[in-house]
C-alpha cells in the first residue's frame, strides 16, 4: 500500500480511535485518488462520521496514518489549517450561518486570506463578486441571494452549504448525508450537482439512500464496526453476503 | 483602506447617534459654563458629572456588546478591564498631587508614606506623565485580556464555563487589589485627586471638559465598533457566534478572531474606566466586584445586545433609573435590578432597541408586501368575490 501513498489525494492507513473503550474506528484503511467521486455506506455507528472527523482534524486518531496529497500529515493539523489546505466538509445537518444573507454566507466561505486584519479591511473585488455570482448560479440560489439563510428551505440550505464548500475551492470535499430529508426531485438534482462538482475535485459522499448512490454510479465503500467491509461497484457491494448481513438486510 | 473601513461603518442610526453625541459634547459644557445658574437652560455641574459618568458606563456596555452581542462571549468580568483603566488613570492623578498630600511627600502618595514605604514601587514609575498613563489605560487591560483570552480561546473554553472564569478573573483581581502590599492603596484605593493635566479636577471647566471627552470617546468608539462589526471580520464574528465549528471548517482561526475582539473590547473598557475615575474622584477595589460586571450585562441586555446603540441607551436608562430609585428606596434597588433583568429576558429578549428594530422591520416588510399586492394582485381578490 505504501507505494500508492504519493499518488493518492487522501491516504488513511490502520487508523483506530476509541471513545470510552468503544472502538469507533478499527484499523481503517482507505484511499481516495485525485478526481475521484466515492460513496460510503454503512450502518449507524459504522464510523462514517468519525472518519470525517479524523480527516478534518476534529478528532485525533489513537493510531494510524492520515496523509493528504502524499506527504501532508493531517493528524498534526487543526481544523482551520486543514480547511485552508483544501479539504471542505459538509455536515449531516445543514449548517449555514442563519443570521447572514445567502450572499454573505458565500462571501465568508470564499477562499481568500482569512486572518484578522485581512478580513477587517476586506473589500469585495470584482473577481470575488463574479465568483460568488457563479456559485449562486451553480447551486440555483441566485434569486435568493439577499435573503437570510434562516429563511431558506431545508433543501436550499443543503445547496447553500454545498455552494459554500465550492467557494472554499477544496481539492477534497467530504459530504455527509447530503440528501437526508430531501424530496425525490431535490435528491435527483443533488446527484447531478455532485457529479458536476466531482469533475474538478475529489468528493467523498456518505449516504444511506441507496437510490441516490445508484444515481451517482461510482465506486462504493461499505464500512461496518470501524473498518472496511467491502469496496467496489454498487452492484458488487450490494451482492456481497457480508454487506447484506451487516447493512442491507435480507 | 482605513477610509473605506470608516465609510462602511456609517449606517444611518450610527450617524445619528454620533451626531447626537457630538452635539451633547458641545452643548452640555456650553450650557453649564456660559449660562448663569438661574438661567432656565443652565445645566448644573453635578448633572454634568453624573451624565459624564453615565457616558463612561455606556462606553463599557458598548465594549461588552462587541464581545457578547456579536461574538457570543458572555464576559462576566468586563468591569475588571474598566477598573484597570481606572487604576491607570488614578495612578496618574495620584502622582499629580505631589507634595500637596497630607504627609507632604513630593514623590510618594499618602498611602505609601502611611505604610512606611521609602521608595516608589517600580510599576509606579512613569505615571507622572500623562501620555504614559494614557497608554497604560489601554495597554494594561488589553494585555490582561490578551493573555486571558489566549489561554481560554485556545483551549476552546466556551459558553457558561467561559463566563465563570471571567467572573473568577475579576474576583481574583478584587482580592489582589484589596491587599495593601500590592501597592495600589489597598481597600481605600486611590482618591483625593487634585489636578488633571494641570487643571483643578473640581473646577466646573474641568468637569465640563471631562464630560465632553467622555462623549467624544463614546462617539469614536461607536464608529470603530461599527466599522468592526460591519466589516467581513464582523461577519465572521457573527458566524462563529452562531456556528463555531462551521466557521472553523471554513478555515478561520476562530481563537484569533475571538482574541482580537476580546482585546479591543477590553481596551475600550479601559478607556471608559479612565474617564470615569476623574469624574467620580475615586477608584477602589470595589470596582472589581463581580456584581459590577453582571450589572454591565444587564444594561446591555436591557438596551438590546448586538445593536451597538442599544447598550448605550440601556446603560443610560438603567443608571438613570438607579440614581432616581436609590434616592427614593435605597434598599430595594437590587430587587428592582434583578426584576428588570427577569422581565427583559422574558418579554424583551432583544432589548429595547432590538425590539423596536424588529417591529420597524416587520412594518416595513408588511408595507412592501401590501404595496406589491396592490400593484399586482388588485384584480384577483375582486375576481374571487
Amino acid at each position: 500500500m505504501t507505494e500508492k501513498k504519493p499518488k493518492s489525494l487522501l491516504y488513511l492507513d490502520g487508523v483506530s480511535v476509541s471513545f470510552d473503550g468503544f472502538k469507533a474506528l478499527n484499523s481503517l484503511s482507505f484511499i481516495v485518488e485525485p478526481g475521484e467521486l466515492r460513496a460510503i455506506i454503512g450502518p449507524n455507528g459504522a464510523g462514517k462520521t468519525t472518519m470525517m472527523d479524523i480527516i478534518t482534524g476534529k478528532t485525533r486518531p489513537d493510531e494510524g496514518e492520515v496523509f493528504f496529497k502524499g506527504d501532508i500529515d493531517l493528524t498534526r493539523k487543526d481544523e482551520a489549517e486543514i480547511a485552508q489546505l483544501g479539504i471542505g466538509r459538509k455536515f449531516q445537518k445543514p449548517t449555514v450561518f442563519e443570521n447572514h444573507t445567502v450572499w454573505d454566507n458565500l462571501e465568508l466561505a470564499l477562499n481568500r486570506s482569512r486572518g484578522v486584519f485581512a478580513t477587517l479591511f476586506y473589500r469585495l473585488t470584482g473577481e470575488d463578486k463574479a465568483r460568488i455570482e457563479e456559485i449562486l448560479a451553480t447551486v440555483r440560489l441566485t434569486a435568493r441571494c439577499d435573503d437570510l439563510a434562516a429563511n431558506l428551505s431545508h433543501g436550499q440550505k443543503q445547496w447553500l452549504e454545498i455552494g459554500m464548500l465550492l467557494a472554499q475551492e477544496p481539492e477534497l470535499l467530504l459530504v455527509d448525508e447530503p440528501v437526508a430529508g430531501m424530496t425525490d426531485a431535490e435528491t435527483a438534482e443533488t446527484a447531478v450537482l455532485l457529479k458536476e462538482i466531482a469533475r474538478t475535485r475529489s468528493v467523498v459522499v456518505v449516504e444511506h439512500d441507496m437510490g441516490f448512490i445508484r444515481d451517482l454510479g461510482v465506486k462504493v465503500t461499505c464500512l461496518a464496526e470501524g473498518s472496511v467491509l467491502a469496496e467496489g461497484s454498487i452492484d458488487f457491494v450490494s451482492n456481497d453476503p457480508k454487506v447484506i448481513e451487516n447493512y442491507l438486510g435480507r | 483602506m482605513i477610509t473605506s473601513f470608516l465609510v462602511k461603518s456609517l449606517d444611518r442610526t450610527i450617524v445619528i447617534a454620533v451626531a447626537i453625541l457630538l452635539a451633547l459634547a458641545a452643548l452640555v459644557p456650553a450650557l453649564n459654563l456660559l449660562t448663569a445658574p438661574d438661567h432656565p437652560l443652565h445645566v448644573p455641574t453635578y448633572l454634568v458629572s453624573l451624565f459624564g459618568k453615565y457616558l463612561t458606563y455606556a462606553l463599557l456596555a458598548l465594549a461588552l456588546d462587541l464581545v457578547w452581542g456579536f461574538c457570543g462571549i458572555l464576559s462576566l468580568g468586563h468591569a475588571a478591564f474598566f477598573a484597570l483603566g481606572g487604576y491607570a488613570m488614578g495612578m496618574y492623578l495620584m502622582r499629580q498631587i505631589g507634595a500637596r498630600g497630607s504627609y507632604g511627600n513630593p514623590l510618594l502618595p499618602d498611602f505609601m508614606v502611611f505604610l512606611n514605604w521609602k521608595e516608589l514601587p517600580w510599576f509606579w514609575h512613569g505615571f507622572d506623565m500623562f501620555w504614559f498613563a494614557a497608554l497604560m489605560v489601554v495597554v494594561v487591560p488589553g494585555l490582561i485580556a490578551f493573555v486571558f483570552g489566549w489561554f481560554a480561546f485556545r483551549s476552546r473554553v466556551n459558553g457558561v464555563y467561559l463566563s465563570i472564569i471571567t467572573q473568577a478573573m475579576t474576583y481574583a483581581l478584587l482580592l489582589a487589589f484589596f491587599r495593601n502590599d500590592m501597592g495600589f492603596g489597598g481597600n481605600n484605593g486611590l482618591t483625593d485627586f487634585k489636578d488633571i493635566l494641570g487643571f483643578n479636577i473640581q473646577a466646573d471647566g474641568t468637569r465640563a471638559s471631562l464630560f465632553a471627552a467622555s462623549a467624544l470617546a463614546l462617539a469614536l468608539s461607536l464608529v470603530v465598533t461599527s466599522g468592526i462589526v460591519r466589516s467581513k471580520f464582523g461577519k465572521v464574528l457573527v458566524a462563529l457566534r452562531d456556528a463555531e465549528s462551521r466557521t472553523r471548517f471554513l478555515g478561520y482561526r476562530v481563537e484569533h478572531m475571538k482574541l482580537f475582539a476580546f482585546t479591543v473590547s477590553a481596551m475600550m473598557a479601559g478607556v471608559a474606566g479612565a474617564l470615569y475615575v476623574p469624574q467620580v474622584g475615586i477608584i477602589n477595589p470595589g470596582e472589581f466586584e463581580p456584581g459590577n460586571s453582571i450589572e454591565v450585562v444587564i444594561w446591555t441586555a436591557v438596551g438590546g445586545r448586538g445593536t451597538l446603540i442599544g447598550p448605550i441607551i440601556g446603560a443610560i436608562l438603567v443608571n438613570g433609573g438607579k440614581s432616581i430609585f436609590t434616592a427614593a428606596f435605597p434598599e430595594f434597588w437590587l430587587f428592582a435590578l434583578g426584576g428588570l433583568f427577569v422581565l427583559v429576558t422574558l418579554f424583551l429578549p432583544k432589548g429595547v432597541v432590538g425590539t423596536a428594530q424588529h417591529y420597524l422591520a416587520r412594518r416595513r416588510a408588511y408595507r412592501a408586501a401590501s404595496r406589491l399586492e396592490n400593484e399586482t394582485g388588485l384584480a384577483e381578490p375582486m375576481a374571487a368575490e
